[in-house]
């Protein structure tokens, strides 16, 4: 896995950070000429949480995310935009090694989780996923009770030794979901009947009771109504204050809204990333603006 | 002509009137300026015109076909006057063969009473007549149905929604065959079945516990009570079930586990359709697998354990049964996990579940009603399963729950008591259509169930 290309070094991403925006004087956004690598904007950070250099996915002879490197800081709440197609749901999945299911994905370049190589062969992906939680586009409670659903994960990772302790970790998740005062009389009901955004929430309950360090989240609002998108917004805000939240998104009103820093993908690449007023008020790059300014996406 | 050459002409008719209604649709629109002027395209004209040939034509011919002996024998019993009319059915078939075997030359015709000389000459021409008026008839109609069909096609004509809504009955008319012939089925097993409540009580049927089919011939004669009841056949059938469904299950389950979550895809491929083949392997082959290598293999086994085995087993045809059942579990199981929706796997996996934790405690939950309608389905398949039990289990009525020990199912005994010739107004052989009966009430309450189950399951993620 680890095929890092040994000649770029430290002195190398500086210059990735230097470099400054080569404007290319085309008409359609489309004919932008992408360097390979390269990335516009802050990029990197100190003492991160990820540091991730020179990623490539490719799927048999597809190559979805193209020598992306990028550094995830601690406690941030970071976004990925783009349009579709363009990667960053692979991207995501790579963090967490959700990847690995699919036989054809290949990966390589460095992904380092506290300065940790996630893809490390002796590296326990069940230890990774249990401090990297994920939230999906989707809903996806099992068809259990509420409490099972939350309950599921901390079992799973003997958190609790009693019935009280699993109790406690049950409502503070709920709790930390704002979903505890809504479902705290039916418990024992099944999760498949909740509205889409309790479902949701309860989704966001059943990652943080494994206590993640990582929470990331692949369009988590995308089939939920404005109303359910608002209150899973304030729960990200929230929560910010305690895990490093990644979130996918297609709104650019959410990423402006939720994050720190936003980063724009495009056909594989990591074309530009920074701060999120930045991003949306003086992109650098012409492929972001074209992109925030809706001229395509 | 014979009805069989009738048919096909008929059929070539059916083509011609096909094509005449195409081409003369065609010519219709020609001067109208093409078939975009027709409210129909062409070939649906053709199909008008060749239901209208053949629908009516096929009709004439299959009622002829089979009502043509029950006419015949009418006008021939009808021509023999007032005094030789048979008195009841049995009589007038007697009748009937005497006279055909006269017009067959069996017979002389001196040596019968001159009346039915003559309606064996009667029944001779009408023979020899049928034929001819019935191709006369059908061809006719073919025709004639086929010019009024090809003559009314016009543009403004919805060839179209006539041909839709025609096929829609045909359709239903073939459904309706298969509903009719279940309910034809049903009726003639409970005619029988209520024939033979009347000679044994049911208490006895439903209670007793000693089967012994025997029915006396002279009053005096030594062993002569016959003891009918079900109840070391259905132990039998029950205890040769579960042991195929012991079989069957894990191995099933297991191997559908493996195929959805595990297996990749070339595996899945090549293994998938072989398991299947197991079903289609003919049920008299397994049949003398289990009773000529399994039966005689556990009695030597249990031999060398110290146990006493019969060389008919109960274990030997439940083991070989649950081998021919697996493919009904192991694909419907298969079908059910993969239904479970990839998004449940995923969200397992993100919490760092282990994939067998995945499956366990997720997957399989969510699977479990279709997975039970799978095994609902192999049960009652396993309950009905005869040539196996015939061969390997053995026609001994014991009540015992001892696999090693020879046992005899339902479906054994319904083989023995209707095989060589039989009256059907004996219990022994009507004791036939009640055990028919009982099975055919067990196997489909098993199959409610299991659809019903798996009709849950569907809804639970609409």
């Amino acid at each position: 896995m680890n095929t890092m290309n040994p000649g770029i070094s430290a002195e190398a991403d500086a210059r990735h950070k230097s470099d400054a925006v080569i404007p290319v004087a085309e008409e359609k956004p489309e004919d932008t000429v992408i360097e390979e690598g390269k990335t516009v904007g802050k990029a990197f950070a100190d003492n991160p949480k990820y540091k991730l250099r020179h990623v490539d996915v490719s799927y048999g002879d597809d190559r979805a995310i193209k020598n992306i490197s990028l550094d995830i800081g601690r406690n941030e709440v970071i976004s990925f935009i783009g349009p579709s197609g363009c990667g960053k749901s692979t991207f995501l999945r790579c963090l967490n090694r959700m990847n690995d299911s699919i036989e054809s994905c290949r990966i390589t370049g460095q992904l380092l989780l506290d300065d940790e190589d996630i893809y490390a062969s002796k590296k326990d992906v069940v230890e990774l996923r249990a401090r990297v939680g994920m939230v999906f586009q989707k809903p996806n409670p099992f068809p259990k009770s509420i409490y099972d659903n939350v309950a599921y994960g901390p079992k799973i990772h003997g958190l609790a030794n009693r019935k009280a302790e699993l109790d406690d970790i049950v409502e503070n998740s709920l709790r930390k979901a704002g979903l505890w005062n809504e479902v705290k009389d039916r418990l024992d009901a099944n999760a498949t009947g909740m509205s889409g955004g309790q479902q949701q929430r309860l989704c966001i309950a059943r990652a943080i009771a494994v206590s993640p360090e990582v929470i990331l989240m692949d369009e988590p609002c995308s089939a939920l109504d404005p109303i359910a998108t608002a209150r899973i917004e304030e729960l990200i805000s929230e929560m910010s204050k305690s895990y490093t939240i990644v979130i996918v998104t297609h709104s650019m009103q959410q990423a402006a809204r939720v994050s720190h820093r936003t980063a724009y993908f495009h056909l594989g690449h990591l074309v530009e990333v920074n701060e999120t007023n930045k991003v949306f008020t003086s992109p650098q790059h012409d492929l972001t603006e074209s992109y925030i300014t809706g001229r395509f996406g | 002509m014979q009805p069989v050459t009738l048919f096909f002409i008929t059929l070539a008719l059916i083509g011609v009137a096909y094509a005449l209604g195409y081409f003369r649709s065609r010519a219709l629109a020609a001067p109208m300026g093409g078939i975009r002027h027709l409210k129909s395209l062409p070939g649906y004209y053709g199909v008008r015109a060749a239901m209208w040939c053949g629908i009516p034509a096929l009709i004439v011919l299959v009622l002829w076909a089979s009502f043509e002996d029950q006419i015949i024998q009418l006008l021939v019993l009808g021509s023999l006057g007032p005094e030789m009319v048979p008195k009841s059915i049995g009589e007038a078939s007697l009748l009937m063969s005497k006279i055909s075997n006269v017009a067959s030359g069996a017979l002389s015709p001196d040596s019968v009473k001159e009346p039915i000389a003559n309606a064996a000459e009667l029944l001779k021409t009408l023979r020899e007549n049928s034929e001819t008026y019935m191709t006369l008839l059908v061809l006719s109609v073919a025709v004639l149905a086929g010019f009024v069909g090809w003559y009314r096609i016009q543009p403004r004509l919805n060839a179209r929604e006539q041909v839709e809504s025609t096929l829609q009955w045909i359709f239903f008319a073939c459904a309706g065959v298969a509903i009719l012939t279940t309910v034809g089925i049903i009726f003639s097993v409970i005619f029988e079945t209520i024939r033979f409540f009347g000679m044994v009580s049911f208490t006895e049927f439903f209670f007793g516990t000693s089967w012994s089919p025997q029915v006396a011939l002279r009053a005096d004669q030594v062993g002569s009570e016959g003891a009918f009841g079900m109840i070391p056949l259905f132990t039998g059938t029950l205890l040769i079930s579960a042991i195929a469904l012991l079989v069957a299950v894990p191995v099933g389950l297991f191997s559908a586990i493996y195929l959805s979550e595990y297996a990749n895809k070339h595996v899945r491929s090549v293994v998938k359709p072989l398991m299947e083949l197991l079903a289609g392997v003919p049920t008299v082959v397994y049949g003398f697998f289990a009773a000529l290598t399994v039966a005689p293999f556990i009695a030597d086994f249990a031999q060398t354990l110290g146990l006493n085995a019969s060389s008919q087993s109960a274990l030997a045809a439940g083991l070989v049964m649950g081998i021919m059942i697996i493919p009904f579990v192991s694909s419907l199981s298969d079908d059910v996990i993969n239904a479970v929706p990839q998004t449940m796997r995923d969200g397992s996996l993100a919490l760092g579940a282990t994939q067998s934790e995945t499956m366990k405690q997720v997957i399989f939950p969510a699977a479990l009603p279709g997975i039970m309608g799978g095994i609902l389905l192999a049960a009652s398949r396993a309950i009905g399963e005869t040539m196996i039990v015939v061969m390997a289990a053995g026609l001994a009525a014991n009540l015992t729950a001892n696999p090693l020990e020879t046992v005899t199912t339902v479906t054994v005994q319904i083989v023995t008591l209707l095989i060589g010739d039989q009256e059907f107004d004996s219990p022994k052989t009507l004791a036939a259509f009640a055990l028919g009966a009982m099975l055919f009430i067990v196997t489909l309450l098993l199959n409610v169930l299991a659809l019903k189950i798996v009709r849950k399951y569907r809804e639970q993620y609409e």
